[in-house]
């Protein structure tokens, strides 16, 4: 057993967990954020997906110890208030999910493409990138239309490119 | 239609949950006092269980107990039954063996579960299922299905001898025989159906629990039909009477057929919630869900196809052996005989057609209806044959299918199905004009100057959809039902309850269901709410699966609709001193035809509560309750074409164009119609080129894990061009036909018929992976070099 601390969409929180515990338990069982999904046990995917210290990681494919004093955002924490995040809206524009089990995790991992790619993005780009997320329902072609647009808002919203 | 009603792209209503975060899936709940399930499997593909020693896991730390299969059956927990009587063509019955929840003395397959370990938590549950000492003495495995009728080969069940379950026919043999023998023309074809895992991304997961004062379960489950798990689990497992069990099916991440059954985790989880007084979660990890849901397809056919003079199809005979795996689930005998042999007319006028489908058993993991159940076996098979009669007779394959198309309908086939109205030659028409199909010899040179293999093939598939009229259903062996109930509250403020038995894990309804109440009454859509998924709140329902959804669950609330509407009339006629049969109802109004006398919605609704002034023979409030059963199936149909370009150096296939043109009848919300197209399109893709669960010849699955089983990712997909034939389905309510497994169906014969025209062979299995195509590419090599 040790200690994490961690700051989670924004709140600063101390837990203490078994060494074996993953980050994905440690958000799903002892902080209630059941937004971070599990949907396999080999890291391919990307339902867990979450950002650590502003970047896109498995939550399933590291222990809550690596990530001590880290800052954690879920997809609880990516809207601003009660406004939607522009991924997220975009995702529901174009209809970019359905059963809605891959989506916290394709949408965590598209605000990483999109922060990774500031001179823009093609449907080819977002495809490859995508390789890391499985979706059974939508085939993608939404999913791509989704991020493609939300990209265009996030590049003429300088705050939100530069994050 | 209204901007809210019925062709409206509506934005999804339940999207805001789901993109925040907030979906509520059954992993998700937490129950006071919850224990944690974890399952001890099989290792083996065939044991005899010697002995279970469960002393030293009992021991372990935070262990609440540990349940065997033997303390179920003395607890008199039914075994797992097959929901559908099929019988062979000698006229015997199918030969079904019992499916105990957990045998104690056999396993048949890897991840039989042979124990539940309960503890405070998983961690624990797990390192304690380690400590259980199984005594197996192995036994040898059949897997390779093809062999399992074979002499001495390993038996599955004693009751199925040589493996084989039922010997079933469709059709007439003498008269398909006598076409063959004043054939012009015979083409045959072996073609294989890979066994394919449904994979929806939230794996299946319960959650038991038992109140003891009140002698009542409740099952919070990962189903796509929460009413049928309650009837089997209080009919045939013993769990408790229907009024004493309750399931839940929250959100549901996906389903694609594995989810219609109910599985031995869900019923032992439930015994044990009750024998060891807590609630149980139990969820699988993705390697138990690859071992132990239901897989789908996994078929060898022989099909041949005999010709006249003129190239009219005069006979197709068809012989398959179709496995069941290790036990017989629940639709297991249905979906490769009465879902799969009766569209082998496909969209042509064939006017003899056998098949005889041999059922065996084997150990693998039980198979049953994965997304199109039957029909993606069917199209295949025919479409296949009919792009290879083609080629072998050196035909255009678009004017071999055009002089073959059914032309009137109602159209009766010679295996059981009456088609509705479509238009085959506008399907193919639109689909050709969207591949730009006069264009495509310049594209196929330009690909080739890049040294590249283009290939073109198409499919036009026509299914069966909305399981169906019951009583056909039970004429055939079905032993449920399959209507569809809704029941349509409408509250004194005017708003709306839409209680249903479909069930989303998906599938916008939502949405899709508020926009047919919208488009009625003139609603906005935010009025309505669907309630579904309990069977506590939801008189009954059938639950989502065969495309049901559409044609038979909104055919249930159209039915309820039309008496809340009638009673509506009535009392606004009485409110209005108006003749009903002059009110109109729109724009959220109840209008008096002609004049400007009306009242708001809300008013109205308000008067049916406060029941001051309605007439003396009308019933207070205003809801209404409907059971639709359909008049028959539905037939979408369609033309998919599909581009590949093969690179010959390495036998990578990219799938270049795809165009999918459908008639699903009327469409209610173009959004959600075209997502379920592209889930579909990406499955029949996976199949064709990606997917396939594989079994070593000791029975082991070298495909449970992501790591192992191909699925279709972003980057191996296309974009899809989606187009649009609409014929009003004449025998649904609200003209629909349904659309859930038309990609599914229709895109693997059309990839394959691509990927051989592209090589220039014939026998390419599925999945075309780019070992098997640059192999084929190296046989042919010879005749690619003449050509």
């Amino acid at each position: 057993m040790g200690e994490v601390s961690l700051t989670v969409n924004g709140k600063k929180v101390t837990k203490t967990v078994e060494d074996r515990t993953l980050l994905s338990t440690l958000l799903r069982e002892h902080l209630s954020l059941t937004g971070t999904h599990i949907g396999c046990d080999t890291s391919q995917c990307g339902a867990c997906t979450v950002h650590v210290n502003g970047n896109a990681v498995k939550s399933c494919a590291v222990f809550a110890a690596q990530v001590d004093g880290g800052e954690i955002t879920t997809i609880e924490g990516l809207a601003d208030g009660g406004d939607l995040h522009p991924m997220q809206s975009a995702f529901r524009e174009h209809h970019g999910l359905q059963c809605g089990y891959c989506t916290p995790g394709m949408i965590m991992m598209a605000v990483d493409i999109v922060k990774r790619h500031p001179q823009g993005l093609t449907e080819e780009v977002i495809r490859k990138e995508l390789e890391g997320n499985i979706c059974r329902c939508t085939g993608y072609h939404n999913i791509v239309k989704a991020i493609d647009a939300a990209a265009k808002t996030m590049q003429s919203t300088p705050a939100m490119a530069a994050e | 239609m209204g901007i809210e009603g019925i062709g409206a792209r509506v934005l999804r209503k339940e999207d805001k949950r789901f993109i925040t975060g907030e979906g509520r899936y059954t992993d998700d709940i937490v129950e006071h006092n919850m224990a944690q399930g974890v399952f001890l499997r099989s290792p083996h593909a065939h044991a005899k269980i010697v002995s279970i020693d469960t002393s030293a896991a009992e021991a372990m730390p935070g262990v609440v107990g540990v349940v065997t299969g033997q303390q179920l059956i003395d607890g008199a927990v039914g075994n797992i039954i097959c929901g559908w009587m099929i019988y062979s063509k000698d006229g015997s019955p199918m030969k079904a063996a019992p499916w105990k929840v957990m045998d104690p003395e056999v396993v048949r397959h890897v991840g039989q579960p042979v124990a539940l370990v309960v503890a405070e938590s998983k961690s624990e549950a797990e390192d304690a299922a380690e400590a259980i000492v199984v005594e197996y003495e192995e036994l040898p495995a059949i897997t390779d299905f093809s062999k399992a009728m074979d002499a001495g080969v390993p038996q599955v069940h004693p009751e199925a001898e040589n493996n084989l379950i039922c010997d079933w026919q469709l059709g007439d043999e003498a008269a398909t025989d006598s076409a063959f023998a004043s054939a012009a023309h015979v083409v045959e074809l072996e073609l294989e159906q890979n066994r394919l895992v449904p994979n929806a991304i939230e794996p299946r997961a319960a959650i038991a629990s038992y109140n003891k004062a009140e002698d009542h379960f409740t099952l919070n489950s990962t189903s796509q039909n929460p009413h049928v798990a309650r009837l089997v689990l209080s009919a045939f497992y013993n769990i408790a009477p229907e009024h004493k069990l309750r399931v839940i099916a929250p959100d549901v991440g996906g389903g694609f057929g594995s989810k219609i059954y109910i599985y031995p985790e869900e019923i032992t989880c439930l015994w044990a919630a009750k024998h060891l007084g807590r609630p149980i979660k139990w969820v699988a990890d993705r390697t138990e869900a690859f071992m132990t849901d239901a897989h789908g397809r996994d078929h060898v056919t022989k099909a041949k196809l005999a010709l006249d003079a003129d190239h009219k199809f005069i006979g197709l005979k068809v012989d398959t052996i179709a496995n069941i795996g290790a036990y017989m689930s629940l639709f297991s005998s249905a979906t490769p005989t009465y879902l799969y042999a009766t569209l082998l007319a496909g969209q042509y006028t064939t006017p003899n057609i056998y098949a005889n489908v041999k059922l065996v058993y084997s150990h693998t993991t039980p198979v049953d209806a994965y997304r199109g159940a039957g029909r993606p076996e069917a199209t295949f098979v025919v479409e296949r044959i009919v792009e290879a009669a083609a080629r072998q007779l050196g035909v255009s394959p678009i004017e071999l299918r055009r002089k073959n198309f059914i032309q009137t309908f109602p159209y009766q086939t010679p295996v059981l199905m009456n088609y509705d109205p479509t238009d085959f030659n506008a399907l193919l028409e639109k689909g050709l004009a969207a591949i730009k199909y006069d264009e495509y010899p310049a594209r196929k040179a330009e690909a080739e100057a890049r040294g590249k293999l283009r290939g073109l093939g198409m499919s036009c598939y026509i299914e069966a959809c909305g399981l169906a009229p019951s009583k056909a259903v039970g004429q055939l062996g079905g032993g449920v039902g399959q209507w569809e109930s809704a029941e349509v509250r409408v509250n004194p403020v005017g708003t709306i309850e839409l209680l249903t038995g479909s069930h989303s894990h998906g599938q916008g309804h939502e949405t899709t269901f508020a926009q047919v109440i919208a488009d009625r009454f003139g609603l906005p859509v935010d009025n309505v709410a669907i309630v579904h998924g309990d069977t506590d709140k939801i008189q009954f329902g059938m639950g989502s699966y065969g495309s049901r959804s559409g044609p038979v669950g909104m055919g249930a609330i159209a039915k309820a609709l039309a008496k809340v509407e009638a009673k509506a009339k009535k009392l606004a006629g009485h409110l209005l001193e108006a003749d009903e049969n002059d009110i109109v109802i729109e724009n959220g109004e109840l209008k008096v035809a002609g004049t400007d006398k009306k009242l708001a919605w809300h008013e109205m609704t308000l008067g049916a509560y406060t029941a001051h002034n309605i007439p003396d023979d009308m019933e207070p409030g205003l809801s209404e309750k409907a059971f639709y059963d359909p008049a028959n199936f539905t037939f979408p149909a369609g033309t998919f074409i599909c581009e590949v370009e093969v690179d010959p150096a390495t036998g990578v296939t990219q799938v270049i164009n795809f165009v999918a043109v459908d008639d699903f009848g009327v469409i209610v919300n173009p959004n959600v119609v075209e997502g379920q197209v592209h889930g579909g399109l990406a499955q029949g893709i996976g199949q064709a080129l990606f997917e396939e669960a594989i079994y070593d010849a000791n029975g082991q699955l070298l495909t449970a894990s992501y790591m192992d089983y191909c699925m279709p990712r972003a980057d191996d997909l296309p974009n899809f061009s989606l187009d649009h034939v609409v014929t009003p389905n004449p025998n649904n309510p609200l003209g629909v036909k349904g659309c859930g497994e038309a990609g599914a169906i229709g895109a693997p014969a059309a990839v394959i018929n691509a990927v051989t025209d592209a090589v220039g062979h014939e026998h390419v299995t599925m999945p075309a992976t780019p070992e098997k195509v640059w192999r084929a590419l190296q046989q042919n090599r010879p005749a690619m070099a003449a050509e």
